[in-house]
Order: structure tokens, then C-alpha cells, then sequence
């Protein structure tokens, strides 16, 4: 079956679920590593190693992302479901919210890349 | 100009599952996509199956999934879209034959929202209920509803849920319940606050680009998820 051609709302709604699911996939797994600390703490050590590969640096960025979309994203289902007049102009509010996300995620991003690749996350 | 058509063609006698065929057709370029299917069926191949009655966008028969978008065959012409034009059934229902579905499901949900005006007290004598021009306008959008099914089967939540009563009929419950001569508000709650009610609504605005009457529907869904979760369509105290 072919995907049908939505509008940005169709767009939107579908990355809501995907970074829905992707953040809840990392809260799985940071529960687990944490968790780790109950086995002993070189495991908890060694995985927390891993996590300040670059690799994972870099997929920090996505968690943000993620985070990020999903939470902006959120808020306008809210604006639109508390006042249905914001329909009206649903085009326009996911436009603003793209702005927003862009206009917060490119600094933080920029300044994420570099602790990923210059040692040490975080 | 020479018009090419790929059709989503399912025969329930014959095949297991539907296929695409493909047609060449000439046609004018304002003629729209319904006059193309129709040359189709009364010159290449009769045993295509649709549905169509005004072929003007009033009776709402010819709803379907054209270049992957819900569109009326009647109200598009062919010039306006790339070709092959795609025609397919609208999605979410089960296929009869060709492009002609099974509505059944789409009007139970329709009249469970119980479509008409409800009186309670006793009419006046030889008079109206008036109504004032502002709470005429409280539902003027919906009464434009031609019950196509376009909204509802672009909906990707009617699609993973086909008991959600869908934006078709959650529109003709906002053009009742917005009336303010109707006096049976609650009765179209349980339909309507249930759990297949106004609820599964994500915003995802399908329904409103679908909408070939140009119907706010996402905006009417609004209005009776605020109007439901501020008790508004409470019975009476
Ligand atoms: S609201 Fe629009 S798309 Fe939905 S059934 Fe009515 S006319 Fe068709
Ligand atoms: S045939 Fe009546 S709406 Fe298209």
C-alpha cells in the first residue's frame, strides 16, 4: 500500500509518534544501563565508557532532536485542541514551531558536535 | 490530449487481490478525472466498477483516492494532475468492486449521531423556532457536509481503528449539537465521548484537505472535544 499524501499535518503527526517511540526507547535503555550499578559498578563503568564514544556523542544529538520535536510538537496539539480558531492557521503554527525548533536545535546542536568530538560528552 | 489512468481494479469473483491496469483515454484538458473513468467504462472496458450520480460535486457518490490523495472524480480536471493519473478505492473500507466501497459502516456511524433536529418541548403554534443569526452561523460550516466519506477514510486514525466514528460523523453531530433550537445534546454524547468518540482525534488535518466542501473539520472536532470536556452537552440539571 502506498503512503498517502498527507499535508504537513500527516508529516507532523507521524515524526510525533516516531520521536514518541524513539525517546521511550532510550529511556528503556538508560533505565537498564543504570541499572547496571546494581551488578557492579566497573559494569556501570564500562558502559558509561561506551556511552562517550563520539558515536554516541553524535546520537545525543538526536535524543535532542527528538526530545525537542516531540515536546514543540506537543504544545501545538495543545494550542490547537484548546482553542479550534488556531485551525485556522495550523499551516502557519507549524511553520512558527519548525522555527523555533530550528532556532533552538542548531546552537545546541553545534555545541553538542563539539564536546562529541573534542572528548568527553557532556 | 492523450490521458493515461492506472486503476486499482479488484473484481471479488475473479481475484485474490487488487492490481493495477493501466488505460490511455482522449480526452479534453478541462475535462475532469469522472469523465475520464466514464470514457473508460463506456469505451475500453464496461466492467469497471464506480460510483457516481451528479457529476457536480453535490451528491457526494464519487469520493476516491486520486494520486494518493482523497479527491471527488467529479471535481478535479485532468489537467490539474501528473500522469498516470492513480485512481484508487478510498482506504478503510472494505472493497465491493473497483472503486466502489462498502459505506454501510459510514452511515451506521452517521446515524448514530442521531442527524436531526431534536425537540423536546412542544412546538410553538403556527410559528418558528427563531434563531438569531449568530447562532446560525455556530454551524454554518458543517451544514455544507455532502457525507462523501473523503475526511473520514484519509484519517490515519479511522484507519488503524475502524470503530472511531470518524470526522464524517463527528461534522453532522457539530451540526446539530451547535443548533440552538436542538434539545438532544446528550444524547449524542456517549457516541461521541466514548472510547471510538472525538478522542481518537490526533490533529493530523487529512480530513480538512480532504474535505471537498472546503469544511473546517478539524476546527468542528475541536469545538466538540471543548465543548464535551467543559460538560456543555450535560443533560440538564
Ligand atoms: S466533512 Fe467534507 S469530506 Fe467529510 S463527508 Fe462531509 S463533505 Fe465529505
Ligand atoms: S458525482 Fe456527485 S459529487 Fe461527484
Amino acid at each position: 500500500m502506498r503512503l498517502y499524501k498527507g499535508g504537513v499535518g500527516q508529516a507532523s503527526w507521524a515524526l510525533h509518534r516516531l520521536t514518541g517511540i524513539g525517546v521511550l526507547f532510550f529511556l528503556f535503555t538508560h533505565i537498564a544501563d543504570t541499572a547496571l550499578i546494581m551488578v557492579g559498578p566497573e559494569w556501570y563503568n564500562k558502559i558509561i565508557a561506551i556511552y562517550q564514544m563520539p558515536l554516541f556523542g553524535i546520537s545525543e544529538i538526536f535524543l535532542f532532536a527528538a526530545v525537542l520535536f516531540h515536546s514543540l510538537n506537543g504544545l501545538r496539539i495543545v494550542i490547537i485542541d484548546f482553542w479550534p480558531e488556531a485551525t485556522v492557521h495550523h499551516k502557519l503554527l507549524f511553520k512558527g514551531m519548525m522555527g523555533i525548533f530550528l532556532a533552538v536545535f542548531i546552537p545546541v546542536a553545534w555545541i553538542m558536535l563539539g564536546h562529541a568530538l573534542h572528548g568527553g560528552a557532556h | 490530449m492523450d490521458v493515461k489512468f492506472k486503476i486499482l481494479r479488484f473484481d471479488p469473483d475473479k481475484d485474490k487481490k487488487p492490481h493495477w491496469e493501466s488505460y490511455q483515454v482522449e480526452m479534453e484538458p478541462t475535462d475532469r478525472v469522472l469523465d475520464g473513468l466514464e470514457l473508460i467504462k463506456g469505451r475500453v472496458d464496461g466492467t469497471l466498477g464506480l460510483r457516481r450520480s451528479c457529476a457536480h460535486g453535490v451528491c457526494g457518490s464519487d469520493a476516491m483516492l486520486i494520486n494518493g490523495k482523497n479527491l471527488l472524480a467529479c471535481k478535479v480536471l485532468v489537467k490539474s494532475l501528473p500522469q498516470p493519473i492513480t485512481i484508487e478505492p478510498m482506504r478503510g473500507f472494505n472493497v465491493l468492486r473497483d472503486l466502489i466501497v462498502d459505506m454501510e459502516p459510514f452511515f451506521a456511524k452517521y446515524r448514530a449521531v442521531k442527524p436531526y433536529l431534536i425537540e423536546k418541548d412542544e412546538r410553538p403554534e403556527h410559528k418558528e423556532r427563531l434563531q438569531s443569526p449568530a447562532d446560525r452561523e455556530k454551524f454554518e460550516d458543517t451544514t455544507k457536509c455532502i457525507l462523501c466519506g473523503a475526511c473520514t477514510t484519509s484519517c490515519p486514525s479511522f484507519w488503524a481503528n475502524p470503530d472511531y466514528v470518524g470526522p464524517a460523523a463527528i461534522v453532522q453531530a457539530h451540526r446539530f449539537i451547535f443548533d440552538s433550537r436542538d434539545q438532544g445534546k446528550e444524547e449524542r454524547v456517549e457516541v461521541l465521548d466514548g472510547r471510538d468518540g472525538v478522542w481518537r482525534c490526533r490533529t493530523v488535518f487529512n480530513c480538512v484537505e480532504a474535505c471537498p466542501k472546503g469544511i473546517n473539520v478539524t476546527k468542528a472536532i475541536g469545538e466538540v472535544k471543548q465543548a464535551l470536556s467543559k460538560g456543555e452537552l450535560d443533560p440538564p440539571k
